[in-house]
């Protein structure tokens, strides 16, 4: 498929990630910025959901369960036109619908309170459970960060849509190997990371590059395994985009000041 | 008065009828449903019962996906891992103000011989410190029918605080509307504002302070959240409170009847654990012990008038 019009829109949600951080004057740009693509791949192709009729009950639900990372998930939804883009200028502002984390009550296209780590990915699981238990066709899928399973939880929530043989979940990993500590390796090793999420039963498939849509797309379009909930391990690149940020830790949560992020929209206007 | 059941019994009978009704009504379970008694639904409705294993906190957040379904599911462990899934409760349940139902059993230090791990004294003061969280503590298996049904009315997050003791039963005749407090007995010398298990202690202790001619109203406080506090008002404007409760003296029924006493007036003591843990032992022993006993309770209170 022609994926033009995609990396484009995904170039234009990274410029208004730095713009709406840099107004906000904090928030977390790394991981948002890695994950540009697995949120395009979604919004711009594979979710069913209507930016007209967010509350329509037949859509796909997206969590996102690293709900830090909300600023790509506001880019994107906005660039969808679930809500006006001004709105993103307003993030983390007092009275200001766009909350520092994500929050379903306040925000079109948004559909759980995420941001505490860990239970995004099981309200996941509940929501597929539920959909499977009412034979309904919604599809749920969720995003996790890396350093995000090192709560006990996820692998709890896991080990339960295994059990539950939850085959219309799928379940994204932002692997960039940093997290806010350092690399995950220093901080706590996830090991063999691939082959404990088998073990916990999902049916994994590693995306060499995650910040290449097509590789994500045509992950997203491999068919599921009957009876296995399905888990897409992405090796991406944290600070994608803006040369200063990659795979810097301390842009983890760290938002640009005014210099820096002229700096870094000029770098993406480049790439555009 | 002589029918002994467990609040714990009247969950899970209620829930097979509700079952019944209300084909959206699903239960959760934390590998604990022969002691929760959620087990008889689930053999009633194998489809619609979710074991989660020994995993409390994926069960709260997963049962507010299951909510976000359509479904109702009711969540049940041990009152004592409250605590352990507070911040689920917190952030997955009740910020987003998901139709959850939470209903523990085995709280209070009437859990007995399993010891102060085991017996859960703070869940109250947990589960009312959150925004739009409704707390109930029925006093019998009746009442706790009662309440399960009353909970699935509500739109929103509720909290059932259930006993394993097998108690006598109260409450047939008492009307019952969440936020609406029962008055049991009245007297002029004082009033006793209680919930849970420790109602039949009150009425116990209301007898044995009458033999000493000393008469005192004694109130069912069965909703903790949101508190009558019309009542409250009313009682402290005539007379000294005391409150009754097994549970730690901090942050519970105590002080949610303290508040409104120190905004409007009144006097106020309160009878429960003081600020320590429990311990293995039986039930009555326990209770005599932690001053919740009715001698005890009635003890204190004639020496506090």
């Amino acid at each position: 498929m022609d994926c033009t019009a995609l990396k484009s829109r995904c170039n234009q949600i990274r410029r208004d990630i730095v713009s709406m951080l840099a107004a906000a004057g904090s928030g977390h740009p790394g991981g948002s910025l890695s994950s540009v693509e697995m949120l395009e791949a979604l919004y711009g192709y594979k979710l069913h959901v209507d930016p007209k009729n967010p509350k329509m009950p037949e859509r796909d639900r997206f969590i996102l369960s690293k709900g830090h990372c909300a600023p790509v998930l506001y880019a994107t939804l906005a660039n969808h036109g679930f809500f006006p883009k001004e709105e993103l200028l307003r993030l983390r502002k007092t009275g200001a619908m766009l909350q520092g984390h994500p929050d379903k009550n306040k925000i079109p296209g948004v559909d759980a309170c995420s941001g505490s780590l860990g239970q995004g990915v099981s309200v996941a699981v509940g929501m597929a459970l539920g959909f499977k238990h009412q034979g309904l066709p919604q599809r749920v899928y969720t995003l996790l960060g890396d350093g995000e399973c090192d709560e006990g939880m996820v692998w709890e929530a896991f080990m339960a849509s295994a059990h539950y043989h939850l085959d219309n979940l799928t379940i994204l990993i932002d692997w960039n190997g940093l997290q806010i500590d350092g690399p995950n390796d220093k901080v706590m090793s996830l090991g063999d990371f691939p082959g404990k999420l088998r073990a916990f039963g999902l049916d994994v498939i590693e995306v060499q590059n995650g910040n290449d849509i097509e590789q994500v797309i045509a992950a997203l379009d491999t068919p599921v395994t009957p009876g296995k909930p399905r888990c897409l391990l992405c090796h991406t690149t944290k600070g994608k985009g803006v040369s200063f940020m990659e795979n810097q830790a301390s842009w983890h949560g760290k938002a640009p000041n005014a210099e820096e992020a002229a700096k870094a929209l000029s770098e993406l206007e480049a790439q555009a | 008065m002589s029918e002994k059941k467990a609040t714990r019994v009247g969950y899970g009978e209620e829930l097979v009828r509700l079952g019944a009704d209300n084909d959206k009504v699903v239960v959760l379970d934390a590998d604990l449903s022969n002691a929760t008694m959620t087990n008889a639904f689930a053999k009633a409705y194998p489809d619609r019962f979710f074991d989660c294993g020994i995993a409390e906190a994926n069960m709260i957040t997963m049962a507010a996906g299951l909510s976000s379904t359509g479904l109702i599911p009711f969540c049940s462990t041990f009152a004592v891992f409250a605590g352990r899934c507070f911040e689920q409760i917190r952030n997955g349940v009740c910020y987003p103000r998901l139709n959850v139902k939470i209903a523990f059993t085995h709280a209070g230090i009437t859990v007995g011989e399993d010891g102060a791990t085991h017996q859960s004294i703070e869940d109250l003061a947990l589960m009312r410190s959150l925004p739009g969280m409704t707390v109930i503590c029925p006093c019998d298996a009746v009442e706790t029918g009662r309440a399960v049904r009353a909970a699935v009315e509500i739109d929103g997050p509720v909290y059932l605080r259930l006993a394993r003791l097998p108690t006598t039963i109260i409450s047939q005749d008492m009307p019952f509307v969440v936020g609406k407090a029962n008055v049991l007995r009245e007297g002029a010398k004082a009033a006793i504002i209680t919930c849970g298990l420790m109602v039949e202690n009150c009425l116990l202790a209301a007898d044995l302070l009458a033999a000493q001619g000393v008469e005192v109203t004694v109130v069912n406080m069965h909703t903790i959240k949101p508190l009558d506090e019309a009542l409250v008002r009313e009682l402290a404007a005539k007379m000294p409170l005391f409150t009754v409760e097994e549970h730690s003296i901090i942050g519970g029924l105590g002080d949610a009847c303290a508040a409104v006493v120190a905004e409007h007036g009144g006097r106020l003591h309160k009878i429960g654990i003081n600020d320590r843990f429990g311990q293995s032992g039986k039930p009555a022993e326990l209770l005599e012990l932690y001053g919740l006993s009715p001698e005890k309770i009635a003890e204190t209170v004639k020496g506090k008038l």
